[in-house]
């Protein structure tokens, strides 16, 4: 074996990358569960990826039979449920376990210098992984498949000049169709592909720079790190369990649980269905669009710059904190924005899933206003992290010297 | 020895051939692109023709033109009464009922939200009524036109004419 081994090495150094990267990487010896999410994240985009090729092998793309396909699946193909089941849910804990890593890094600084680079690869992937999820959703050819995409494609109209012919353009006719049907099954073959692809640059950038840490400070001596191997592998293995125990519980017991219901009657274009959602994890962000609805005829194109600009900012976000402590566990102020943060977005998700002119308290408030209120906290979010770290408002705790 | 002639040289080769790549590239991609453009065979979906000899006033169908929804609505005297009357309102989009009904009887829409393209739901049920956008809330008026919520048009009134008393073709021959 050995010998093989050494063989193999004079030509291509397995070992060597196996040793530097994985088994003996010098991991800090400091981190805690929230860590766990990015492994997660890969191994949910396995399942993702092995379950969507499997399903791909009995879908077909046609605006005729799309739907039916998908119910053969459910009913016909040996365990075509299981791999259904498990590739719907699976996009749900995909954004699941994605957002946890994201807030992560946002709490322990981990967007901050050095690591910007790791930062931006991550949300180039959180994009691709919205427009994925988006185009998976058309493929059963649902009356939620079938809305859901008329809306969002619909937003590109709202680009000046352009717009009209663009959308005219990817919907390959002139309302959402079989052709559009038939692109979006390419790319969404193709996107996870690109994911993997870019998920290994923000493995390389990783690795360039090494993980952060919830003290969030540079690594000084041999003794604040451990290697990868045995120490990491065994607990992101325990994660791995109890992730596939929750996952399970859904798909076998409550594989219904983040599906529509309107997305078992067949795509109808001549009819909407009375209340339009999207999947929830897209619910923020359709809170942010719908906020907007103050300035006239600029509403809509507003509307789709801000959802977009929610995301957006992300990108900036390395150069608006100005903190000289990375992680928020020192810093007061910042953790408590965070915080607010959050609960900001499970507010605007909560709106978004409420239709547009919902009120509470017996009309007295309209959601409207409540989801206007929260986009305004949302980016004020970024805006006061700027504020209190740039002009020094914010006075950081001590911070140790070592892990 | 290489002289500053020659660099400045190099540098124009290096740019002109980019350039002629980048050219070439682009005229390589438009296949691409324009494979997305609707193909003949969409394009030659362009009419639509319906009976309305059976339409009784008040009543609305839901026709597909090109794949869409059009509402074709035969209107009640009330109904364009009420249209006519807001003529002279402050709407978001002013537009005069007769512009947009060739026949005063019959309202022919072409039935997407200009808000985010849904359907609206049939004659009666917004404000005003006329149509209401369950998406986000739209009330069209009796005349297809925007009174309330996001969107910021009426409802488009596509091409259409009366091949004789009974044939409503809509779009363009
Ligand atoms: C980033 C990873 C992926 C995400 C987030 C994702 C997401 C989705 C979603 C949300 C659906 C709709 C599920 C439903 O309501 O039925 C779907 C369907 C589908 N996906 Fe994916 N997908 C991913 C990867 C893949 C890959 C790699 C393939 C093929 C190689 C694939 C093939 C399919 C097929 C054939 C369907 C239609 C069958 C069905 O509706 O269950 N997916 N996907
Ligand atoms: S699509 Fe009609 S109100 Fe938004």
């Amino acid at each position: 074996m050995s010998k093989i081994m050494e063989w193999v090495d004079a030509r291509l150094p397995v070992t060597e990358l196996l040793k530097s990267q994985a088994t003996e990487y010098p991991t800090p010896k400091n981190l805690n569960y929230w860590w766990n999410f990015g492994s997660l994240a890969l191994l949910v985009l396995i399942i993702m990826i092995a379950t969507g090729l499997f399903l791909a092998m009995h879908y077909k793309a046609d605006a005729n039979q799309s739907f039916d396909v998908v119910e053969h699946i459910m009913r016909d193909v040996n365990y075509g449920w299981l791999l259904r089941y498990a590739h719907a849910n699976g996009a749900s804990f995909f954004f699941m376990v994605v957002y946890v890593h994201i807030l992560r890094g946002m709490y322990y600084g981990s967007y901050r210098q050095p690591r910007e680079i790791l930062w931006w690869f991550g949300i180039i992937i959180f994009f691709m992984m919205m427009g994925t999820a988006f185009m998976g959703y058309v493929l059963p050819w649902g009356q939620m498949s079938y809305w859901g995409a008329a809306v969002i494609t619909n937003l590109m109209s709202a680009i000046p000049v352009i717009g009209e012919d663009l959308v005219v353009w990817i919907w390959g006719g002139f309302s959402v169709g079989d052709p559009t049907l038939n692109r979006f099954f390419a790319l969404h073959f193709l996107l996870p592909l690109v994911i993997f692809g870019v998920v290994i640059l923000h493995l390389w950038a990783l690795h360039a720079v090494h993980s952060n840490n919830p003290d969030g400070i540079d690594l000084h001596d041999a003794k604040d790190s451990i290697p990868f191997h045995p120490y990491y592998t065994i607990k992101d293995f325990y994660g791995y369990g109890i992730f596939m125990i929750i996952f399970c519980i859904f798909v076998f017991y409550a594989p219904n649980f983040f599906l529509e219901p309107d997305n078992y009657i067949p795509a109808n274009p001549m009819q909407t269905p009375a209340h339009i959602v999207p999947e929830w994890y897209f619910l923020p962000f359709y809170a942010i669009l719908r906020s907007i609805d103050f300035l006239g005829s600029f509403s809509k194109l507003a509307g789709v710059l801000a959802m977009v600009g929610a995301i957006m900012i992300l990108f900036v976000l390395p150069f608006l904190d100005r903190s000289p402590v990375r992680s928020f566990r020192y810093r007061p102020l910042s953790k408590q924005l965070f915080w607010i943060f959050v609960v900001d977005c499970i507010v605007l998700g909560w709106v978004g899933y409420n239709p547009a002119d919902a009120t509470i308290f017996n009309g007295a408030l309209p959601l409207i206003i409540i989801g206007r209120t929260c986009t305004a906290i949302y980016f004020g979010y970024f805006f006061l992290l700027w504020a209190i770290t740039a002009l020094d408002i914010e006075k950081h705790q001590p911070v140790p010297k070592s892990i | 020895m290489v002289t500053e002639s020659d660099e400045s040289r190099r540098d124009f080769l290096t740019l002109a051939t980019g350039a002629v790549g980048a050219a070439g590239v682009a005229g390589a991609a438009w296949p691409f692109v324009k494979s997305w453009s609707p193909s003949a065979d969409v394009l030659s979906q362009a009419t639509t023709e319906v009976d309305v000899s059976g339409l009784a006033p008040g009543q609305m169908i839901t026709v597909p033109w090109q794949g869409k929804p059009v509402f074709v609505l035969r209107r009640t005297p009330a109904q364009i009464e009420a249209a006519r009357k807001a003529d002279n309102e402050a709407l978001p989009d002013p537009a005069k009922d007769a512009d947009r009904a060739k026949k005063p009887e019959y309202l022919v829409l072409l039935a997407l939200c200009t808000h985010l393209g849904c359907v609206p739901q049939p004659i009666g049920t917004g404000n005003f009524g006329g149509f209401l956008c369950p998406c986000h809330g739209s009330h069209y008026d009796t005349s297809g036109r925007i009174r309330q919520g996001p969107a910021p048009k009426n409802l488009p009134v596509p091409h259409y004419e009366f091949k004789d008393e009974k044939t409503l073709v809509i779009g363009k021959v």
